[in-house]
C-alpha cells in the first residue's frame, strides 16, 4: 500500500476483470519494456524524507533579514504572515487554469483584481494574468514589439539586469532580431544623445529601466522625446512606482516588471512572476493569458478568460505566444500582498527603503567609499570598494552579511564596484554595523 | 463583490517597525516623483482574510474532489511538499548568494537531475523552464542551436501531429521553425506514410507526445525514431503524458533526443491554478553543450552552476529555475522511490481503462485500442441524438460537485470529452464519477433543457464568454 494511492488488491482484481483483462501487463501491449532497474533508490517514510530535506535545507546559509544589502532582481522584504497564510490555501494551491469558470470564479476573480492592481501601478490600460519571471516577461515584450511594428532592431539600455538582457537574447536569436546596447552618461542614466543618434527607420522598441539595474531613476520623459514612433518599453520594479510618476504617464508602449518583491520569498531566484501591461490598442499582440468580467445567465457578475482567439490552444503556431501554465499563484499572492498594504503600505515600505538606502549611502560616502553615478537613486545604488571586490564580499558573507551585488561578475569595467540596496527590512544598528564592517582592514 | 468595493479609505492591513534613520524626502526630478496616489484597495487584515476566504470557496480543487481534466495530469498534491518548499533554508535564500554556501539547494537540485534523467533515459538536464512550453521552447532552441553549429541551415520545418498540445507548434514557432502538421490515422496515432513524405534535410525535428493527447502510445516509435534520424533531423518528446510510463519505458530508450517533463503533473507539485510550474528539459549527451546556462555540476562533493558553457542557447529566465516547485518534485521522488513511481503510473493506466470501461457503456470512445493514463469519448452520436453539446455535459457535472474532464481537445475528435483519473482517485470515486455521467446522459435525452441551462448550483450560472470577449472588460472601475 502507497499513502497516495488507494489501490488495495481486491479492487485491483475487481477493475481487471471489468476492464476484461487479467493482469495489469495486458493494458502495457503497445509499450516495450526499456527499463531493467530504475536506478533510483527505494521509497521512504514521510518522517525520513522531512529529516533528509531539512538537513539539505540546513546545507544553505541563511542570512538574517537586516543584512541582505542585495537586491538586483531579488528583494529581501517582511512578508506579512496573512499572506502567506491566504496564498498557501489549497482552493488556490491544488486548483488548475481555469477552463470551466463557473467553479473557478476564485482564481478568475482575484486575477481580475491582480490585472486591475498592475493597471494602477504601471498606470496601463491592460495587464495580462502573468509571466513567469521579469526576464522572460521582457523577453515576450520584444517579441510583442516586433508583432505590433515588424521592425528588427532593438535598442536596450546597459543599465537593464544582465539576466533580463541574456534572456532576451535567447528569446530573440531565432527572430532575426537585432540588438545594440545604449552606453550610460555620467549620472548612470542611459545615454540620451546616443540613443537618439541610434533611432532610424529600423528600430523597433527601446527598452529602458526605471530605476536602472544600478539603481538610478532614468528620465522617462526626456527619452520618450527623443524616440520617435519606436515601441517604448520600460522594465520597473514595484515598490518604486508607487513614489515614481507611472511609465503610463511618460507614453511607455508595454510596461513589464518582476513581482517578487510583492509578497514572494526570495526562493532562490523562484518562482517569482512576471507582469507585463500594455495599451488597449495593442492587447491582441499581448501575450499571456487574459481575464475578463463580464455576466452569467440570471445577470450576476462573473469571470471568464477572453480573447482566447489570440492563444496557443486556438491559434497554435501564429499564437501571441506559447504560455499556457504561467505563474497564476503568485499572481493572486501579489494581489492578497497589495490587498494587505494598500496604497499607504507601499509607500511607507518604499519611503523606508529610501531612507535607509540613502542613509546606508551616506555612511559608506563617510567611510570614503565613492557612488559609482550621481544620479537619484530609489533603493539601489552602485558603489565603488576595492580593487578585487569579488572576494571582499565573499568574505562579509563569512561574517553573516549579504554584501553588494559585485558588479565585474557582469560588467569587466565594474570589477572593484558593487550594488548595493536597502529595505524596509534593515536597521540603523545593521546599517551602521555592516558599514564598520566594509571599513575593517583585515577583509 | 471586488476587492476595491470593500475598500475604505484610510484603512492598512500592516504596519511598520520604529526605525531610528531619518525619514528623507524624495530628491528625484518633480516630473519624475508620483503626483497622484495609488488607488489600490485600502483593508484590514481581517478584511483580506475575508475577501479571500470567500474567492477560495468559489474555487473548485483536488483536494475538494475528482478532477479529471484529461491531459493536466490532476494528480493528489501531497501536503508534505509544501512543508518541505516552505523550509527557511529554502526560501531565504537570495540567488546571488556565494554558491558554496547554497550547497543544499545545489545539492538537491543536482540529484533531482540525476533521478529525472534516469527516469527519462536521459544524459544531462536544466532545470531552469518555468513551464511545459517553456521548456518546449527551450528544447526547440536547443535544437536549433544544434542544427547551426553544424551549419546545416537550411533545417527550417518542425512536424508537429495535428493530436499535439497546442503549445507543440507555438513554441517550434517561437524557436522560428516553420510548422508543418502531420495528419494522424483513424486510429490516432502517426501516420508513418504521412511521416515519410514530409522527412526530408529541411525537417529539423518532430515533435511527438508519447502516450499521445488520445492517451494511446505509438507502438511504431523505435520505427518513427529510425526515420526521423534517417534524415538528420531530431526527435522530441513532450513529457506531458510521461506518467502513464513512468518506471516501464524511457523515452530516451526509444530515440527521442530531447525531453521536457511537467514536474507539476507527474511529480505532484501543486497546479496552483495554473501555475508556477517547472519544465526541465533533458538532452542526450551531443546536446548537452547546448543547454541553457548555468547547469548545476558535481565536483569531488561541491555542487556549483557552471556558467562556461560556449555553445549554450543563453538564458531562458532569470537565476536557477522555480526552485521551490523543484523541491516539491524531489521530495516526492524521494517518497515514492522507484517502485511507487512505477506503481503510480500502472495505477494512472488502470484507472484510465477501468472508468473507461464503465463508460463505454453508454458513451462512445474515440478510439478502439486499449489506453494510456486518460482516453477520449467520442460525443459526436450522442450530440446528433440529444442535441445536447458536451460543453453542456460538462457545465452539468458541475452541478454534481466533480469537475468536468476537458473539452474539446484533441481538436481532432468533435464533441470530446478528454479524461484522465490519474493514480491517486480510488475505485469508488471512479464508480461513482461514470454513474453521474450515466445520469446526466440519460437526463439530456429525458430532459435536455435541463442539462442545455446547467449549472445550477454553482457560485455563478453559465457565463457569458462571447460578450466578455467582444467587449472585453480587463480591469476593475468605479
Amino acid at each position: 500500500m502507497h499513502p497516495y494511492i488507494p489501490h488495495t488488491d481486491e479492487e485491483i482484481k475487481q477493475m481487471l476483470h471489468t476492464i476484461g483483462v487479467q493482469h495489469l501487463d495486458d493494458l502495457y501491449k503497445d509499450v516495450p519494456v526499456t527499463i531493467k532497474d530504475l536506478r533510483i533508490p527505494e521509497g521512504l517514510d514521510e518522517f525520513t524524507v522531512v529529516s533528509l530535506l531539512k538537513s539539505l535545507a540546513d546545507k544553505n546559509k541563511v542570512i538574517e533579514k537586516s543584512k541582505i544589502f542585495m537586491g538586483a532582481g531579488i528583494y529581501a522584504h517582511y512578508i506579512p504572515q496573512v499572506v502567506k497564510a491566504l496564498a498557501s490555501r489549497p482552493e488556490f494551491v491544488t486548483a488548475y487554469t481555469p477552463y470551466q469558470a463557473e467553479v473557478s470564479q476564485g482564481t478568475l476573480q482575484a486575477l481580475f483584481e491582480y490585472q486591475t492592481m498592475i493597471c494602477e501601478l504601471t498606470g496601463m490600460e491592460v495587464a495580462n494574468s502573468s509571466m513567469y519571471d521579469g526576464a522572460s516577461a521582457l523577453a515576450e515584450a520584444i517579441l510583442m514589439a516586433h508583432r505590433i511594428n515588424g521592425k528588427h532592431k532593438i535598442l536596450m539600455s546597459k543599465a537593464v539586469h544582465p539576466e533580463y538582457v541574456q534572456t532576451s537574447h535567447t528569446y530573440a536569436s531565432a527572430q532575426k532580431l537585432s540588438f545594440k546596447q545604449i552606453p550610460l552618461d555620467n549620472f548612470g542614466r542611459t545615454d540620451l544623445q546616443i540613443l537618439k543618434e541610434s533611432i532610424d527607420e529600423n528600430t523597433c522598441a527601446v527598452v529602458i529601466q526605471y530605476p536602472n539595474f544600478f539603481g538610478v531613476i532614468e528620465d522617462l520623459k526626456a527619452i520618450k522625446e527623443n524616440i520617435k514612433d519606436a515601441v517604448f518599453i520600460v522594465v520597473v520594479e514595484p515598490f518604486a512606482l508607487s513614489v515614481l510618476e507611472s511609465p503610463a504617464t511618460f507614453g511607455a508602449d508595454i510596461v513589464v516588471g518582476d513581482g517578487q518583491p510583492l509578497g514572494i520569498p526570495m526562493n532562490y531566484g523562484g518562482p517569482t512572476v512576471g507582469f507585463l501591461a500594455t495599451l488597449e490598442k495593442h492587447v491582441r499582440k499581448m501575450p499571456g493569458r487574459l481575464i475578463g468580467e463580464t455576466k452569467d445567465i440570471e445577470g450576476n457578475t462573473g469571470y471568464v478568460m477572453i480573447l482566447q482567439t489570440r492563444e496557443q490552444h486556438i491559434r497554435r503556431e501564429k499564437a501571441t505566444s506559447n504560455i499556457c501554465t504561467n505563474h497564476a499563484l503568485m499572481a493572486v499572492t501579489n494581489a492578497i500582498f497589495m490587498s494587505t498594504m494598500g496604497p499607504d503600505g507601499l509607500r511607507e515600505v518604499a519611503k523606508r527603503s529610501y531612507s535607509n538606502a540613502h542613509y546606508l549611502a551616506d555612511r559608506m560616502k563617510e567611510k570614503g567609499f565613492n557612488l559609482l553615478f550621481d544620479g537619484p537613486f530609489f533603493n539601489e545604488f552602485a558603489v565603488r570598494f576595492t580593487r578585487d571586490y569579488d572576494s571582499k564580499w565573499r568574505k562579509i558573507f563569512e561574517r553573516g552579511v549579504l554584501g553588494p551585488l559585485p558588479l565585474g561578475w557582469y560588467f569587466e569595467e565594474y570589477r572593484d564596484c558593487g550594488l548595493a540596496c536597502a529595505t524596509e527590512v534593515n536597521t540603523k544598528q545593521s546599517i551602521d554595523e555592516f558599514v564598520e564592517l566594509l571599513g575593517c582592514d583585515e577583509l | 463583490m471586488t476587492v476595491f468595493e470593500k475598500s475604505t479609505t484610510g484603512r492598512m492591513g500592516f504596519r511598520l517597525p520604529k526605525s531610528d534613520v531619518k525619514e528623507r524626502e524624495y530628491d528625484f526630478p518633480t516630473h519624475l516623483t508620483r503626483q497622484k496616489p495609488l488607488n489600490l484597495p485600502e483593508l484590514s487584515e481581517p478584511d483580506v482574510v475575508r475577501h479571500y476566504t470567500e474567492l477560495a470557496g468559489k474555487n473548485y480543487s483536488v483536494d475538494k474532489g475528482f478532477y479529471p481534466l484529461g491531459s493536466c495530469t490532476m494528480k493528489y498534491n501531497p501536503k508534505v511538499n509544501e512543508y518541505t518548499a516552505s523550509l527557511e533554508g529554502f526560501t531565504e535564500i537570495h540567488p546571488y548568494q556565494p554558491w558554496e554556501f547554497t550547497q543544499g539547494s545545489l545539492k538537491l537540485m543536482f540529484e533531482l537531475k540525476e533521478a529525472l534523467c534516469e527516469i527519462t533515459g536521459m544524459d544531462d538536464m536544466t532545470l531552469q523552464p518555468a513551464a511545459g512550453a517553456h521548456g518546449e521552447l527551450t528544447g526547440m532552441l536547443i535544437a536549433r542551436a544544434y542544427h547551426l553549429s553544424r551549419n546545416d541551415t537550411k533545417r527550417h520545418i518542425a512536424l508537429v501531429p495535428d493530436s499535439a498540445h497546442g503549445t507543440n507548434p507555438a513554441s517550434a514557432a517561437m524557436a522560428g521553425f516553420d510548422v508543418i502538421e502531420l495528419k494522424s490515422t483513424e486510429d490516432g496515432l502517426v501516420d508513418l506514410e504521412e511521416l515519410k513524405r514530409y522527412l526530408n534535410e529541411e525537417v529539423a525535428v518532430l515533435m511527438l507526445t508519447n502516450p499521445n493527447t488520445l492517451g494511446l502510445f505509438e507502438k511504431d516509435i523505435i520505427k518513427i525514431a529510425q526515420m526521423v534520424h534517417d534524415v538528420g533531423a531530431l526527435l522530441y518528446y513532450d513529457g506531458a503524458n510521461l506518467n502513464a510510463i513512468m518506471g516501464r519505458v524511457r523515452p530516451g530508450d526509444t530515440g527521442f533526443d530531447i525531453v521536457h517533463l511537467n514536474l507539476h503533473k507527474t511529480f505532484s507539485a501543486p497546479h496552483g491554478m495554473g501555475g508556477p510550474g517547472s519544465g526541465p528539459v533533458g538532452v542526450k549527451k551531443f546536446l548537452a553543450e547546448f543547454l541553457p546556462i548555468p547547469v548545476i555540476r558535481k565536483e569531488n562533493e561541491t555542487y556549483y552552476p557552471d556558467f562556461n558553457l560556449p555553445k549554450s542557447i543563453g538564458r531562458t529566465r532569470s537565476f536557477y529555475g522555480n526552485f521551490s516547485v523543484l523541491v516539491k518534485a524531489y521530495t516526492y521522488i524521494l517518497i515514492m522511490g522507484k517502485d511507487g513511481l512505477t506503481h503510480a503510473s500502472r495505477m494512472a493506466v488502470l484507472n484510465a481503462n477501468y472508468l473507461r470501461a464503465l463508460i463505454s457503456r453508454f458513451l462512445k470512445i474515440a478510439s478502439p485500442r486499449v489506453c494510456m493514463h486518460e482516453f477520449v469519448v467520442d460525443g459526436s452520436d450522442f450530440v446528433k441524438q440529444t442535441n445536447v453539446k458536451i460543453l453542456d455535459v460538462a457545465k452539468r457535472l458541475l452541478d454534481y460537485g466533480v469537475h468536468a474532464p476537458t473539452v474539446y481537445f484533441p481538436l481532432i475528435v468533435h464533441e470530446d470529452m478528454m479524461i484522465e483519473p490519474t493514480e491517486t482517485e480510488s475505485k469508488d470515486t471512479l464508480d461513482r464519477f461514470a454513474k453521474i455521467l450515466e445520469a446526466i446522459i440519460e437526463e439530456s435525452k429525458t430532459n435536455p433543457e435541463l442539462v442545455k441551462n446547467a449549472p445550477y448550483k454553482t457560485p455563478v450560472r453559465r457565463l457569458d464568454d462571447v460578450t466578455a470577449t467582444k467587449k472585453p472588460i480587463y480591469r476593475w472601475k468605479k
